[in-house]
């Protein structure tokens, strides 16, 4: 009696043992607004792949440079127009393409915003709805947090944003969908596939922010999202990436709203 | 023969020691690790932050308002600020009601309602607090948008859940400093004529008086440490509120949106943050020590 359990402890270990030694492990790291779709990608992997694992992580673009750098992943996930210096060491290769879509309250009659209007509302020197022909309301300016890409992407894009004081930070796509879904007066901004109907999206300079209108270039906030590995690709990661990049995977990106990478 | 029968042979009872000495020093090994894991922590975030703070000139990095990271710019004053707002709002809640319902428990109520609410109120301490902020986010701060404008993550919001939050602590607490009052003062107190409120106020409240400052001074511990509970509901905004209807970000907040991120002088201005906050809660923790050692003397 006494025996049994550290006997099924061992057998327990050395059957966790066996399997740690068959299966190869993928972590990738970093943009949340990515991180669905690496999840899903990485599930349907594994369906075909038995001896292959992927574990997929989010935290931000700068997480995912940082992880790919030190090795903590094997595979960085960045959205930003331009990748910073600390991605220098790093092979990039571009796995989709993104819209940034600005969404304001669904009661909020303001439809169309200009890029220069942007920049005056995320500076702060638009401060009332009343001034884009919307109602007498002070505008409630929700942003990302620093680290994030949408945010670098976002402010690159626009150009000249000395981000206001006022502004609510969010440091996630959902939660700033959910401030401006409770917020008459609220604009954000977050990745093209996770708008839905409890926002709107609005369109920037008459140009809606449709796929069509990203695929053909018309519509202004788009951004490539990278994979970063440390040297060459090679090996199962190679084999995940190329996946990645086939048919499979690229059709089942542009079925969840995000934009093929060719 | 009955004295040998009572006292174990003297090799039993060296062994006994013996033992008795290796249990004691496990302990004491268990006792200093606890000890030991606050020093490391306490010597790394000094170790990373502290030269920075020196470098960088802690009067700017304490007192200027400017917190732009991408530009060098590291001044946490309006979140010092903010900590502070937000902390001194939640006790201006939870203070009084902690301390109202301990009285209610330990004076008034029967124990019947004792042995019901005290355990209830404990619970409300289980609560996790991201479940505390999506009640914030969902239901207070809507409805301070509703009632008083602005954006409604805001101060007031932030300082409402941090008020319930520390409910259970100073309740608790001060549940205890007052039954710690002897007996015999109430009934002294009572004898004189006094009524039951008469005696609470004049006497049992003052007996306790410093274990009621102790359970105070842990609910604001609590406060100024929460984090995620602030994150979901203060807005984060990075500036000096000038009502409670703005949106405010304290030291906790700013650690845990940046540190997954950040690099370099940046990471290091994070661990200076660090640095503030654990000065701030080591100074309320070293005045509820004395508070709690006064109330030994005299009680």
């Amino acid at each position: 009696m006494k025996l049994r359990l550290p006997v099924a402890l061992l057998l327990g270990a050395s059957i966790l043992a066996s399997c740690a030694k068959k299966l190869e492990s993928i972590t990738l790291a970093g943009s949340t607004a990515f991180q669905p779709f690496a999840e899903a990608l990485a599930e349907n992997y594994m369906d075909t792949k038995q001896d292959i694992n992927v574990i997929v992580q989010g935290g931000g673009s700068a997480v995912g440079i940082n992880a790919a750098s030190t090795g903590a992943a094997q595979i960085g996930m960045a959205d930003l127009v331009v990748l910073p210096a600390e991605a220098a060491g790093l092979v990039p290769v571009v796995v989709a393409r993104d819209g940034i879509s600005l969404i304001v309250n669904p009661a909020n009659p303001v439809a169309d915003l200009g890029l220069e209007e942007l920049r005056r509302l995320f500076n702060g020197e638009i401060r009332n709805w009343k001034e884009l022909g919307g109602r007498d309301a002070e505008v409630t300016v929700v942003s990302r947090e620093a680290g994030s890409g949408t945010r670098s992407s976002f402010e690159k894009i626009v150009g000249g944003i000395e981000l206001t004081d006022d502004a609510i930070v969010q440091d996630s796509n959902g939660t700033i969908r959910e401030t401006v879904a409770n917020d008459k007066n609220a604009i954000g901004y977050l990745s093209h596939g996770l708008v839905n109907d409890k926002v709107r999206a609005v369109s920037i300079d008459g140009i809606a922010g449709t796929s069509e209108s990203i695929v053909s270039g018309l519509y202004p906030l788009v951004r490539p999202v990278f994979f970063l590995t440390k040297g060459e690709r090679s090996g199962s990661i190679k084999d995940f990436i190329d996946y990645v990049l086939g048919p499979e995977g690229q059709a089942f990106i542009v079925e969840g709203g995000l934009i093929a990478a060719k | 023969m009955k004295a040998t029968r009572l006292s174990p042979r003297p090799d039993t009872a060296r062994r006994a020691t013996r033992r008795e000495k290796l249990v004691e020093a496990a302990l004491l090994a268990v006792a200093c690790s606890s000890i030991l894991s606050l020093a490391l922590i306490a010597a790394f975030i000094f170790k990373e932050g502290l030269p920075f703070m020196i470098g960088y000139g802690p009067g700017k990095f304490l007192f200027s308002s400017e917190w732009r990271p991408k530009a060098g710019l590291y001044g946490i004053f309006p979140m010092i600020v903010s900590s502070l707002l937000a902390t001194f709002g939640a006790l201006g809640l939870g203070a009084p009601l902690g301390i109202a319902s301990a009285v209610f428990l330990t004076e008034f109520a029967p124990s019947a309602v004792m042995k019901v609410v005290k355990p209830a109120i404990e619970l409300l301490a289980g609560i996790p607090s991201v479940v505390f902020g999506f009640i914030g986010v969902m239901i207070v701060a809507p409805f301070v948008r509703a009632t008083a404008g602005g954006p409604g993550l805001s101060l007031l919001s932030a300082a409402f859940i941090l008020g319930i939050m520390i409910l259970p602590t100073v309740t608790s607490i001060s549940v205890d400093a007052l039954n710690a009052v002897p007996q015999s003062y109430r009934e002294g107190a009572l004898a004189l004529g006094a009524t039951r409120w008469q005696a609470t106020r004049m006497v049992v409240l003052k007996a306790a008086r410093s274990g009621l400052v102790a359970a105070v001074i842990l609910g604001m511990g609590r406060a100024i440490g929460e984090t995620m509970a602030v994150i979901m509901v203060a807005g984060n905004a990075v500036k000096l509120p000038s009502s409670p209807l703005d949106s405010v970000r304290t030291l906790t907040a700013n650690i845990a949106l940046e540190m997954g991120f950040a690099v370099g002088d940046h990471r290091k201005a994070l661990f200076a943050t660090g640095v503030v906050l654990f000065a701030v809660i080591m100074a309320l923790n070293g005045a509820a020590m004395t508070a709690i050692r006064r109330k030994g003397r005299r009680g």
